[in-house]
């Protein structure tokens, strides 16, 4: 009879110590991925740059060349510009990058995900981009004045259609 | 390094087993139920996730306000039910992680047995995402972090041509439809893949079991039930994007390697994941091994009568139609790839018996490395030990899987090496009893519910209390036969175990034949 009880309390203990470990490492320790008393910049945006090569419209032997069914006025080769992004924080910079335009034939848009712990506070944060074949200067700008709290997550996007950076 | 493994692993793990089997019985031992416990706990995610699925709401906007009215308005099933969905997914891991370090230090990973091994690694890559992608659905904090964390791992690969982690920049970013998407592939698509994986995993082995014993579904069941109304599974803060999502509740069994991506980059978190997959994969054959000589079957001596078939534990063996024009309808045929060389399908032939007054003693099937020819010639061999105690002397069968039986010789004890207990026909029993070669005799295997080759405890206890062909015959005395399924004890415990079946041999007297009359030694084969 001893020994069935003591078989019951050996099964009971190792159930108990299985749902202990379960329990608490199903929650426990926390994670902290970042810093609970910092600030992250996030820049993200897709967008596909001009054309490498304008339109050229066709004279009308070219087109009588083409395929019924494929004839168009301008030809436009597919290739896209990179796309030249800035960031800067209190006038530092940050992040400087040409972005290859996606796809086999570098006719797709270019993309970027990038982020950046920084101290929580007032900050002036500045983004440029440039997606043309100008060599000086950039297409967008924009710059603005953040007060960041810890733990704020400040995305910098861009949207062309919208008038170009966005802040959020 | 793998050899001290191989020896220090099995040694340490055979005194943990020892506890729990004092707890449980060998029965009900969790340590040799693991792979059938992961199944259990699969059934318990499918049934409670199928509950919880029932109030949930696929949508960014109401998933967290669902799961959350589940957790307390309906606390006493749909927050038990959900506890029990996590908590089983992470029984899950434990017994996984325990199988795969069971099955790794005691070497049932290699030669034939590399194919469960090898697809039970894919697994891996089943059970985390479908774990991860359920965190994904509650649509709190660790979700948060969970879908950026994912994203940005999934984004190194050149497989998507704008960045997946967009979609989380922030709260007006985040669609109903990647919402949608995500619970596919935890409701259906992972699910559905891990049963077929499941079933490629078991392929290779006959009676593969999927069900741990009935106490011990019931006793697991009700241990996460009580985890479960004693520490419920509750959400974190909703997700918002406005803010990074830090200090958060951590599911350490799903989301172990996390951290590498955040302290160190995705590409290192690849490099980890998928590195230490290809070694796991690669290990069955590091250090490359000599593998033993499959079975072979002699088809003059095989009478298709398929015992070696019912027996083998990995399907190695089959019936197929007779090539030699004999007058049996089949013959048995052995896949060599499949066969570990446990010799269990040579014990179980019925005309492998020592007993068969022929110049050559060849079975239908054997084992070209340790034939039962040379079983006999050391039986035989053993069996003279001048000066021994007399009435008491003993002769060991015992696996090669336990402990060092060298040391368990003595003037009165002596010693056979089998591959697994179940390689030792039962006619040798009566040959060493019958022909006065010992005065008992001691089988000595594996852990009972643990036979290294599965099956062999079971068949041999099967074969000596008459339920399995070949029965040990009737004549045999009983008393005069010990069994001790100990595994990798101590020698010194084996030692105590002989010295008592040698006492009782001793109060036994001499052994008295039964008359000639009654004994018929010869088989056909």
């Amino acid at each position: 009879m001893t020994k069935t009880w003591a078989r019951y309390a050996g099964q009971m203990a190792a159930y108990a110590a299985f749902i202990a470990l379960l329990g608490y490492f199903a929650t426990a320790p926390a994670y902290r991925p970042v810093d609970p008393e910092a600030a992250m910049i996030k820049l993200s945006f897709i967008h596909v740059g001009q054309r490498k090569v304008e339109c050229r419209k066709m004279s009308p032997e070219e087109i009588a060349l083409l395929p019924p069914n494929m004839r168009l006025t301008l030809d436009c080769p597919r290739e896209r510009l990179p796309v030249l992004v800035e960031l800067e924080l209190d006038g530092k910079l940050l992040l400087r990058r040409e972005l290859v335009a996606s796809g086999l034939s570098r006719d797709r848009a270019s993309s970027i995900y990038h982020k950046f712990v920084v101290a929580p506070g007032r900050h002036v944060v500045s983004a440029r981009l440039r997606d043309s074949a100008r060599r000086e200067g950039f297409d967008y700008t924009r710059s603005t004045d953040i007060e960041l709290k810890p733990r704020q997550n400040f995305v910098v996007d861009f949207r062309a259609e919208a008038g170009g950076f966005s802040f959020h | 390094m793998l050899k001290q493994i191989h020896q220090a692993g099995p040694w340490l793990l055979a005194r943990i087993e020892k506890l729990y089997s004092a707890a449980f019985t060998p029965a009900w031992n969790p340590f040799y139920h693991l792979g059938a416990l992961t199944v259990f706990f699969f059934w318990v995610v499918v049934v409670s996730g199928i509950y919880v699925f029932l109030f949930f709401e696929t949508s960014v906007t109401h998933a967290y306000e669902s799961v959350e009215w589940l957790t307390h308005t309906q606390w006493y099933l749909g927050g038990v039910m959900r506890s029990l969905h996590r908590y089983a997914s992470d029984a899950a891991v434990v017994t996984i992680g325990v199988h795969m370090l069971k099955e790794f230090v005691t070497g049932r990973y290699r030669g034939a047995r590399w194919f469960s091994w090898f697809t039970g690694i894919p697994l891996l890559w089943m059970v985390f995402p479908l774990g991860i992608t359920g965190y994904w659905l509650v649509w709190d904090q660790l979700a948060q972090y969970v879908a950026i964390a994912t994203s940005e791992l999934l984004d190194v690969l050149p497989i998507f041509s704008d960045p997946m982690a967009r979609n989380f920049l922030t709260n007006e970013s985040v669609s109903d439809r990647f919402f949608t998407l995500m619970a596919f592939l935890h409701l259906i698509g992972f699910p559905i893949f891990l049963l077929f994986g499941i079933w490629l995993h078991l392929l290779r082995i006959s009676r593969p079991t999927v069900n741990p014993p009935l106490g011990l579904m019931i006793g697991s069941l009700a241990a996460l039930t009580v985890l479960s109304l004693l520490w419920p599974a509750l959400s974190q803060a909703p997700a918002d994007f406005s803010q990074e999502a830090t200090g958060i509740g951590f599911d350490w069994f799903y989301l172990l390697a996390y951290p590498l991506l955040d302290f160190g980059s995705p590409a290192l978190m690849w490099l980890v994941l998928v590195g230490s997959s290809t070694l796991l994969c690669l290990l069955p054959w590091l250090p490359p091994r000599r593998r033993s000589p499959a079975a072979v079957v002699s088809l003059p001596d095989c009478n298709g009568c398929g015992r070696c078939v019912a027996d083998c534990p990995y399907n190695a063996v089959s019936l197929a139609p007779r090539t030699d024009g004999m007058a049996y309808a089949e013959e048995a045929v052995v896949y060599a790839e499949l066969c570990t060389a446990c010799g269990i399908c040579a014990g179980a032939c019925p005309t492998a018996t020592p007993l068969r007054r022929r110049s050559e003693l060849v079975p239908g099937i054997d084992l070209p490395g340790l034939p039962i020819r040379s079983l006999r010639d050391w039986t035989l061999a053993a069996a003279v030990q001048p000066g021994g105690e007399p009435g008491a002397s003993v002769l060991v069968y015992g696996c090669a899987s336990g402990v060092n039986l060298a040391a368990l010789r003595s003037s009165s004890v002596a010693v056979v090496e089998l591959q697994c207990i179940a390689q030792l026909p039962p006619a040798f029993i009566d040959f060493v009893i019958s022909r006065r070669h010992a005065d008992g005799v001691f089988l000595l295997g594996c852990r009972e519910c643990d036979c290294h080759f599965r099956f062999g405890v079971q068949w041999m206890d099967e074969r000596l209390a008459g339920k399995r062909d070949p029965y040990l015959r009737a004549r045999v005395p009983r008393e005069r036969v010990a069994t001790y399924w100990g595994g990798l004890v101590t020698e010194t415990e084996i030692a105590g175990e002989i010295n008592a079946f040698r006492a009782r041999l001793h109060a036994l007297g001499p052994y008295q034949p039964v008359p000639a009359t009654q004994a018929t030694d010869e088989v056909a084969p």
